[in-house]
């Protein structure tokens, strides 16, 4: 492709007409549920402090003011929640959010997501609304339910839960030499995994939750003990192999989540990326009270993807990021 | 020497992996949501020809690879060495060895031009034009009139290749050969 073309849209116009198509139809489905939608900002003071999440900074002058460093939101969750603590009921937000470093077939840094929390839902009856929307509109049978802890006994064959670090490395070795198999953290071994052995199963099911993560990996999700093991109630949905939301009962206690904040922090620090700032504006709003409640993150571009039957990110994007 | 980082890959590149010298073929991204992003890249190695694939945590660098092409003239052989000449007017030689130009022989002819791929300075593959203009020097007696019959037989080169040409061809006449497939194309009006 010559620089001569690169003013065209990389998306087909029929790809933009149902692409306006499903935004409509997601807000007729969340306005007949009585949820509201909101704006909150897509440049703000603070970003998330997940160990792998990326943040692309902004600098703007503001008046009176010396500068000082804004981050392009990676999702709006925290000012969501800061909403929910301000009493506004259950919300949506079609938002537009910058995740740094991430490009591929099925990742653009900046995409559309959508997100949305219901105050007194736990995961359970999240993960039913999730399936009413994507089955609504993709026309797809709606989704079976595995374990994470399933999924990997039943296609890599290990207990993700029991099993030792050099045993999940071993595992790797087909992808990896013996010296960057020495420097992969557990939690590494198992997003290799996941990414290279489980969800390409996944890609030959139908829909399917993926629900109980480990401890170590529930992130904004709040934990409890199930079956003896310690369990985050985070669940994903995958269609067709693709990743499409992420989802939390959620974390309400403000203590907890400061010291998740610090976690991430220190292992920030240890793998050589730039600590972040914590949300000291999050913390407050928990402090307040955000009610109990559970809130999902669904990629709207992938969505439509699956819808299309396309492969590409790129067919649904008007102009991705080369040609942005 | 440089280094690039998993979000320079891109097909071409070229790099060093387990101390040979590669070129990247592919590079594919992928990353749960909330985790680790990988980055899964099939690299051809330049010295074995052969094809890799190796999977790299995202942030990962590779060495850059002194790998470069370029237009060369073949001179002669010592029979230890072939000798080819840079064609920029600097007239500056380099030798390849047996290894680098073993792919390359069979087409090898004296004053054509052909594609040497200098690492760290020292010829490590020599590659032909796609099309090469070769003499017969040894085929089967001519069968006139059986042009419509579209049969082949075998015929010797001048550089020792052997291809499939029509009945008709003679020796001595000058034929033109894909070298990427092998395969006769047409003669050359002398």
């Amino acid at each position: 492709m010559s620089d001569l073309d690169d003013w065209q849209p990389t998306a087909s116009l029929a790809a933009l007409e149902s692409r306006a198509q499903q935004l409509a139809w997601v807000r007729g489905f969340f306005a007949s549920r009585k949820v509201m939608e909101v704006e909150t900002p897509v440049m703000g003071r603070c970003s998330v402090t997940d160990l792998n999440i990326g943040s692309v900074p902004a600098s703007p002058q503001l008046p009176g003011d010396e500068s000082r460093q804004y981050w392009l939101q990676t999702s709006p969750e925290y000012p969501m929640k800061r909403l929910l603590a301000a009493g506004a009921g259950p919300i949506y937000q079609v938002a537009r959010v910058f995740r740094d470093g991430e490009r591929g077939v099925r990742h653009n840094p900046e995409f559309s997501l959508l997100e949305w929390y219901r105050p007194g839902f736990d995961d359970r009856e999240l993960m039913a609304e999730v399936a009413d929307l994507v089955c609504g509109w993709l026309g797809c049978p709606r989704p079976a339910y595995l374990t994470y802890r399933q999924a990997f006994e039943q296609f890599v064959g290990v207990d993700p839960f029991a099993a030792d670090d050099e045993s999940l490395r071993r595992l790797c070795a087909p992808w990896m030499t013996d010296a960057q198999l020495s420097r992969l953290l557990r939690d590494e071994c198992l997003d290799l995994l996941m990414s290279l052995r489980v969800e390409p199963e996944l890609a030959r099911m139908g829909p399917v939750f993926i629900t109980g993560y480990p401890e170590s990996q529930a992130a904004l999700a709040r934990v409890s003990e199930v079956d003896g093991l310690r369990q985050a109630h985070r669940f994903e949905l995958y269609v067709g192999g693709v990743e499409l939301c992420n989802g939390y009962w959620e974390l309400t206690d403000a203590d907890e989540q400061q010291r998740r904040f610090d976690a991430d922090n220190r292992a920030r620090r240890r793998a050589g990326r730039q600590e972040m700032p914590v949300d000291q504006a999050l913390l407050a709003a928990m402090r307040a009270g955000v009610p109990d409640c559970a809130g999902v993150a669904l990629g709207l571009d992938r969505l439509l993807m699956l819808k299309l039957g396309l492969d590409d990110i790129a067919g649904v994007l008007a102009f991705p990021v080369e040609r942005a | 020497m440089a280094s690039y980082s998993t979000n320079e890959f891109r097909s071409g590149l070229k790099v060093l992996l387990d101390g040979d010298p590669c070129i990247i073929l592919d590079n594919e991204f992928v990353k749960p949501g909330k985790g680790q992003a990988f980055n899964r890249v099939k690299l051809r190695n330049l010295t074995t020809n052969r094809q890799w694939e190796r999977t790299f945590k995202s942030g990962e660098s590779l060495e850059a690879a002194d790998v470069m092409d370029q237009e060369m003239e073949y001179l002669y052989t010592d029979g230890e060495f072939w000798h080819f000449m840079k064609t920029d007017g600097s007239f500056e030689q380099y030798p390849a060895d047996a290894k680098a130009v073993s792919d390359v022989l069979k087409w090898l002819k004296e004053q054509d031009v052909y594609t040497v791929t200098l690492y760290n300075g020292a010829p490590l593959a020599v590659t032909p034009p796609n099309f090469v203009e070769l003499e017969v020097v040894d085929t089967d007696p001519g069968m006139k009139g059986d042009t419509a019959q579209g049969g082949t037989k075998p015929a010797t080169l001048s550089t020792g290749a052997v291809v499939n040409v029509p009945l008709f061809i003679t020796i001595g006449e000058v034929l033109k050969v894909d070298t990427r497939s092998g395969e006769y194309v047409s003669r050359v009006k002398s």
